[in-house]
């Protein structure tokens, strides 16, 4: 395998800017690298040869030509198959939209293609953006390249397992509770919930409208930055995104010092229920950045207990709604029963055949809980609960600039492990899906590697809404800590995808 | 334990325009069941007034100025339609017979 795809963003930026690489000869290294291990990892639906080349083609004529360039241009990308492309097919994960061209690019699609920046394929991802795992997507599961036999997280796990397995440099992903970070946590790869509104949503198959936000996944803090300053910004098509610009996340991202900032410790989401090797990392990572300067404290979140339940609520009812449009009309699939039946039935026997066990689950737990009769007690309640988070947010901020926890409470599991047990799958976003709740931005980086199982774990950071620049300043921080105070970067301990493919076993 | 029966389950399925089995209906009244008794718990965690949140950053109503701008074509609008015929999506009949 050729070291280029093991190269950062940042250092391919600039190895494309001295034209000691052309994107062409870079963006083919990765389709080569996506040809020998797709067909095992299963990242991609979709891989872009062709326009991908194309794009980067375009960019090196116009490098050689002496016209202006973005930074980023010629760096091939990665892009999670709910945001919709019109040079690619975009399922969502979900056979009721198998093979569907969208009419339009989603926002930040059309900002890759400005920035110059060629379109590897589309990532895999749980139906609907609806799991924790990629089990629940329509074209199989996407498996972990640290093992093999093991999920990458979800939703976001073909961006997770591309970006680790090195069948990219750098990915969008979307976080409707943890759908970027946890996947990152598994993976020993970077995932970024920008703040709600940072990031234009137009074009992002809605799952949640008010929980939804795309972000970056990349291999360290800086690459991810680089990648929020390109997609971030107001949007006319998407009525929630924010006016105002967040500044520079890269600046933020070379701030290295941490001396004085206040980090506070989130104590409902320590201790018991999280795996041993990830309680040991969290605390040597407090204590890399207390050594450095920061000061750190305890918050309580008494909310948080009820996080999930309300999550479990608000997703569905809005997903329940949002997913009405897949009705056999305007786009997807239509499954028509014998004889001459009503459009009704059409759309009965469509979603029946077009949609998956969780989606199914989903649509009608949030049918259910708008239903009247149970709606103040459930979504009424869900919605109060909402604020109290919100509330206990505002609090420990008062106390603290950043908050910190593990980002999911174990390693990878394995595929199938969990894949009948819902409640169990929910688990996994306990310290993801506040951040969701509440609106603000958060960060999971790599936390070194468990004692008992050589996985990745994951550290979380989250700040108050807006201040999206904290989570880069103190996770490129740890980040050079960490690689100080190992003698090696993380990623430098995963085993070699070939060798684990020939391996086999899994 | 909840309310959930296999009824109910039938009821709110035909709400959702989900055509589901009897099979089905069983394994979604099992799990539903649980993740309502589980859910359930934010019955609980309100006391007192609290406002509820819809919207996670408060926001004000956005207007542009009323001007024509480039919009979807009627073959692009179409263009994923399972069926379409004289620029129109093609659906089957509205009403039953009886």
């Amino acid at each position: 395998m050729s070291d280029l795809v093991k190269k950062n963003a940042s250092e391919l930026v600039s190895l494309l800017q001295s034209r000691e690489i052309s994107s062409v000869e870079l963006t083919t290294e990765f389709l080569n690298r996506i040809n020998a291990t797709n067909g095992v990892v299963n990242s991609y639906l979709h891989v872009n040869d062709e326009t991908a080349l194309l794009a980067a083609a375009t960019v090196d004529g116009s490098r050689a030509a002496g016209k202006p360039l973005h930074p980023l241009a010629g760096l091939p990308i990665a892009v999670k198959d709910n945001l919709t492309t019109t040079d690619a097919p975009t399922t969502s994960g979900s056979k009721i939209l198998e093979g569907w061209v969208p009419p339009y690019d989603a926002t930040v699609v059309s900002k890759l293609r400005a920035a110059g920046m060629p379109i590897l394929g589309k990532t895999n991802l749980d139906e609907f953006a609806m799991g924790s795992s990629t089990e629940f997507s329509a074209f199989g599961p996407s498996r972990n390249p640290w093992a093999l036999d093991r999920i990458p997280g979800g939703s976001g796990g073909g961006s997770s397992s591309a970006v680790a397995g090195y069948l990219a440099p750098i990915a969008l992903g979307s976080d409707t509770g943890g759908s970027i970070r946890f996947p990152a946590s598994v993976t020993g790869t970077v995932g970024i919930k920008p703040t709600y509104g940072a990031v234009s949503r137009y074009g992002l198959i809605a799952l949640a409208s008010s929980l939804d936000q795309v972000g970056p996944v990349s291999r360290n803090v800086l690459d991810a930055a680089l990648l929020q300053d390109v997609i971030a910004g107001h949007d006319p098509h998407d009525s929630t995104s924010l006016p105002e610009s967040l500044g520079s996340m890269a600046e933020a991202a070379k701030k290295l010092d941490v001396k004085g900032m206040r980090i506070g410790v989130i104590k409902e989401l320590t201790g018991a229920g999280f795996q041993t090797g990830v309680s040991e990392r969290f605390n040597q990572s407090l204590q890399l950045l207390a050594d450095a300067g920061a000061e750190i404290v305890e918050v309580s979140c008494p909310s948080f207990e009820y996080a999930i339940a309300a999550y479990y609520l608000i997703l569905p009812a809005e997903a329940s709604s949002n997913l009405a449009k897949f009705d056999s009309v305007r786009f997807g699939m239509r499954v028509a029963p014998e004889g001459n039946p009503t459009i009704e039935r059409v759309m009965a026997a469509t979603r029946e055949a077009g949609f998956g066990p969780e989606v199914k689950r989903r649509i009608i737990l949030g049918t259910y809980a708008l239903s009247s009769g149970y709606y103040d007690a459930y979504y009424g309640s869900a919605q109060k609960v909402r604020t109290l988070i919100q509330r206990d947010f505002a609090a420990a901020f008062e106390k603290a600039d950043v908050l910190v926890s593990p980002t999911a409470p174990t390693t990878a599991f394995k595929l199938g492990e969990k894949v009948e047990d819902p409640l169990a799958m929910y688990l996994n976003d306990i310290a993801t899906i506040p951040a969701n709740l509440a609106g603000i931005p958060g960060i999971s980086i790599p936390n070194g590697v468990a004692s008992e199982d050589g996985l990745p774990v994951g550290i979380q950071f989250l700040a108050p809404a807006r201040e999206d620049a904290r989570l880069y300043h103190v996770g490129a921080a740890l980040e050079a800590m960490q690689d100080s105070a190992w003698g090696y970067n993380m990623m430098s301990q995963a085993p070699d995808l070939h060798d684990l493919i020939a391996k086999g076993g899994f | 334990m909840s309310e959930i029966t296999p009824d109910l389950v039938r009821h709110l399925a035909g709400l959702s325009r989900i055509l589901v089995t009897d099979e089905e209906v069983t394994h979604l009244t099992e799990q539903l069941s649980l993740i309502v008794d589980s859910v359930a718990t934010v019955k609980a965690a309100v006391e007192g007034d609290v406002p509820a949140t819809s919207h996670p950053i408060a926001m004000a109503n956005v207007f542009r100025e009323d001007v024509v701008e480039a919009s979807m074509t009627q073959d692009q609008a179409l263009s994923g339609a399972p069926d379409s015929a004289q620029g129109r999506f093609k659906v089957n009949a509205i009403l039953g017979e009886e």
